[in-house]
């Protein structure tokens, strides 16, 4: 059994609850163990616009827990996961910053030597589980679901720190969406940013971004947008809701979280995945499940042929 | 007489004490809800709101949250058994005392027709009980200093506590151990109740008393004949064992009066026990004549926090009794510390040091804030940096002890300060998400003021390229500004960009506006050349840097590597550093 430090972060327990006892739920049917180290503290995220250091003395003390305990680190959030890669990319690097940061740490007996490996959820479903071990656990599958992909910016770029995908023309994403039988699209702003980062420093802007994207994803015929980051989904759920619809059209496009997506297909329970929590309902997903469930296979087949098809 | 009087003073004192508190509770407000609203409708609505949860179903929410947190401390079980076994014995331990022992002619002699403290069970119980509080006294201070938490500060509030219980346990003790000794007590007992007369007797029970009962005699240490010793026993038998349990029972005390008695008598001689006894009383008569002042009003305020918070909530309840609730909070905390060993940002106070990030150590400036003191600009200055530093993930307030809404009152003081006008630097950080989130709790206006005081508090540090046609005045060359930028290695590689824009064409906020210039200043590829001319009033005063995504489009798409995000990330850091200094210096040069 796979073993990881689960690392939630500070806005998942504390504003979208349903994206950890989802992901919990995934990972436990895929035989993932997802261990919680309580002293876990901020990734340093918030931080780095105003003191670096101080983002990543957080970010280091993380890597240094899980160090202790022996334990590569999973996240669930796009900017947990960009903090701590550059955390990490850093104090593996530059052996004065981990002096630095290490002389701190030692006050609580902690030590960072650079020997732990900080992981996506869907890097590890990629590649610790395995698209092949995702399906076999599929039970049933979407008919004529089409999803646009969100990545996020921080999981993608930059490269060289993250090292997740192709930055210009990722795949992961959408390899693991079309496991459940739903097509993953193509959408002009697929690689844009959610607008969440400048959530209360610059609202207008910040609404604008996501505006565009929704428009983005309705006008290339997505019913759903896909995420995999806390943050997003707030901008794209919470957010969205709050926002009136411009010029009468209607934009609204609903945000599902990939654990949810998969979930689903998993046969796990609804309250566990939490799809009454989404502000902009999701629950007519339900409704793109194919009636007979016989025949996977050839389901799985025609959905990859037609995305192949529509790129 | 003498402790009637005592007690009946120090209550007076505990009781004004009391009133005093109550009144603040409804005095002062920090929530930005209440700002309003008058003492008597605050009072009017916090009768209301009580009678109307007691005549409701809240009451057995109530009920609950008062066996198993208030009584039985189930959110210290949560969090640590050890700290829970600690609080269990000194409070368990200490309110069986006051019942049992200090009040025991109030109460055990009610209760009991044949009460006397020295028989059994209630000779034993009170050594028992003492013990128990010794035991939860010692725990706290091998937590406190010997144990060196990270983080976990002690203050002169949590010393008092820990004295004063100490003081009260172990004059107690050594006040009994003391009597056990002394042949002044036993002769007074021996008049008192035995009523004997004939010597041969009286030497008889006090051989059996120096034998069996630890009293040290002037006159016989033994040995004693085995005839004095029984004859003794019979005595003891007839006057005393039907009040007087064997002194073993009382097992501290014994333990004492075994360790003094070689100078036992010395101590008798000099009426040791008549001043232990004043030490001990005039320590629980201090103590409770000063606990509405110190952390042991926690006794009072802790459970009125717990139960609150258990039926109310924010947008349900009152706006005047959620203001009352947090000044209640306020008192209630007992800095335990659960709060910082858990804040997410704690251990940014290595980098930033300010106390004031520490949850429980901004309560201290909280409560001084409250009380309309009046704070200097460096203190609020300091406080507000404090309470913005939080990234809202609620921990501390599913962590407190006492049930204290932290995360109210945190977004409360930090509105409340914010409009007092003092430049938060902070606000243009992504610890803004949460506010923005919150923007229709704050208020159009208030919401939007800091913003703009942060914003232009730097621009104005930096050179305006807005607006059609702006005319600059020759900018200053800044030679070191290059070397300044050197937080990371990624910062120096602005110095390779040949200006091809690729930057700017791929920024999505460059790309939001029609005229980009006049909204955002210096435009990136702008930036990175004015960095690399040592223009540094250009690239600090470029409003772009605040509005920007740290997407990294840039940054991945420029042909020559230049860490363009990484590179406005270190402006930011610096431009926030030099104004912070800045205005600190300002602070206190006035």
């Amino acid at each position: 059994m796979k073993q990881f430090a689960l690392f939630l972060g500070c806005t998942i327990p504390a504003r979208l609850t349903h994206y950890e006892s989802a992901s919990r739920a995934v990972l436990e049917a895929l035989a993932v163990n997802a261990v919680d180290i309580k002293e876990f503290n901020c990734c340093g995220y918030p931080l780095r616009n105003i003191n670096f250091k101080a983002f990543l003395q957080l970010s280091a003390r993380n890597l240094a827990l899980a160090e202790r305990d022996d334990l590569d680190i999973i996240t669930l959030c796009q900017c947990c996961f960009g903090s701590l890669k550059k955390a990490n990319h850093l104090l593996k690097e530059d052996a004065l910053l981990r002096n630095a940061v290490n002389s701190h740490l030692e006050k609580e007996g902690l030590r960072y030597t650079g020997e732990i490996e900080v992981k996506h959820l869907l890097q590890v479903l990629y590649h610790d589980v395995g698209i092949a071990a995702i399906q076999k656990e599929v039970k049933r599958m979407y008919d004529g679901l089409r999803i646009a992909a969100h990545y996020g910016c921080h999981i993608l770029r930059p490269s060289t720190v993250v090292q997740f995908d192709d930055p210009l023309s990722p795949t992961i994403f959408d390899q693991l969406i079309e496991i459940t039988g739903a097509q993953s699209i193509y959408w002009p702003l697929k690689l844009e940013c959610c607008g969440a980062p400048v959530r209360g420093i610059n609202d207008e802007l910040s609404t604008a971004l996501t505006q565009k994207k929704l428009e983005s994803g309705t006008g290339a015929g997505a019913a759903y947008l896909c995420v995999a980051c806390p943050y997003c989904q707030i901008q794209f759920d919470t957010v969205q809701g709050s926002m009136p619809s411009k010029r009468g059209k209607d934009h609204r496009l609903p945000s599902i979280l990939y654990p949810q997506l998969l979930g689903l297909c998993m046969g796990i329970d609804h309250g566990v995945l939490g799809l009454g929590a989404n502000q902009v309902s999701i629950t007519g997903i339900e409704g793109f499940f194919a009636q007979v469930s016989t025949g996977r296979g050839e389901g799985r087949q025609q959905g990859v042929q037609r995305s192949r098809g529509e790129v | 007489m003498f402790f009637s009087l005592g007690l009946y003073f120090a209550l007076a004192i505990f009781g004004a004490g009391l009133l005093y508190k109550i009144f603040t509770w409804f005095r002062s407000s920090i929530s930005i809800g209440a700002r309003n609203i008058t003492i008597s409708r605050r009072i009017f609505s916090s009768l209301r709101g009580i009678l109307c949860t007691l005549f409701s179903v809240k009451i057995f929410t109530l009920c609950k949250v008062f066996i198993l947190d208030v009584v039985l401390n189930r959110q210290i079980l949560r969090e640590d058994v050890l700290r829970w076994f600690m609080h269990i014995s000194i409070y368990g331990g200490f309110m069986l005392l006051l019942v049992m022992h200090a009040l025991g002619r109030y109460t055990s002699a009610a209760l009991f027709d044949n009460y006397y403290s020295t028989i059994n069970p209630f000779f034993f119980l009170r050594d028992l009980f003492g013990v128990l509080v010794l035991v939860g006294v010692a725990i706290a201070i091998y937590r406190r200093f010997i144990l060196r938490i990270p983080r976990l500060f002690t203050n002169v509030r949590d010393h008092y506590a820990i004295i004063i219980v100490a003081v009260i346990l172990l004059s107690g003790i050594a006040l009994e151990g003391v009597k056990i000794t002394s042949h002044t007590i036993y002769r007074q007992m021996v008049a008192d109740y035995a009523g004997l007369e004939d010597a041969q007797e009286l030497q008889s029970l006090e051989a059996y008393w120096v034998q069996h009962y630890g009293v040290v005699s002037p006159t016989g240490h033994g040995p004693f004949t085995a005839e004095t010793l029984a004859q003794g026993e019979e005595l003891n038998k007839a006057s005393c064992v039907a009040c007087h349990s064997r002194s073993q029972w009382a097992f501290t005390g014994y333990g004492v009066a075994r360790i003094i008695s070689p100078f036992a008598l010395w101590l008798d001689s000099l009426n040791a026990h008549g001043l232990l006894w004043y030490i001990h009383f005039f320590a629980c008569l201090i103590g409770l004549a000063y606990l509405p002042f110190s952390k042991m009003f926690h006794i009072i305020a802790s459970p009125l926090s717990l139960l609150a918070n258990a039926v109310m909530e924010r947008g349900q309840s009152a706006p005047a009794n959620i203001a009352t609730r947090q000044m209640i909070e306020l008192d209630a905390c007992t800095h335990c510390g659960t709060c910082t060993v858990r804040c997410s940002v704690a251990a940014a106070l290595d980098e930033i040091p300010n106390i004031n990030i520490l949850p429980s150590e901004k309560i201290a400036s909280i409560k001084a804030l409250a009380s309309g003191r009046k704070l200097t600009n460096h203190e609020l200055k300091t406080i507000q940096e404090g309470v913005y530093l939080c990234t809202n993930c609620y921990r501390c307030t599913v962590v407190c002890p006492v049930g204290i809404n932290l995360q109210d009152l945190w977004f409360n003081v930090r509105e409340m300060l914010l409009q007092k006008g003092l430049p938060e630097f902070s606000l243009l950080s992504p610890l803004s998400f949460y506010r923005g989130l919150m923007k229709e709790e704050i208020g159009h206006r208030d919401y939007q003021r800091p913003l703009l005081k942060a914003r232009n508090a730097i621009a104005d540090k930096g050179d305006n390229t807005k607006g059609e046609d702006q005319v600059l005045p020759l900018p200053r060359r800044d030679g070191a500004f290059k070397g300044r930028l050197n937080l990371s290695a990624q910062a120096s590689t602005f110095s390779v960009c040949f200006g091809c824009q690729t930057c700017t064409n791929a920024c999505p906020v460059v790309a939001n506006y029609k005229k980009p210039q006049e909204v955002l200043g210096l435009l990136p590829h702008q930036i990175m050349h004015a960095c690399a001319l040592g223009l540094s009033g250009l690239a600090f005063g470029a409003t772009m840097l605040w509005d920007c995504l740290t997407c990294y489009q840039c940054q991945e798409q420029c042909p020559q590597g230049v860490c363009i995000t990484d590179v406005l990330y270190e402006l930011k850091n610096c431009i926030v550093a030099s104004v912070g200094e800045q205005a600190a210096r300002a602070v206190r040069k006035r």
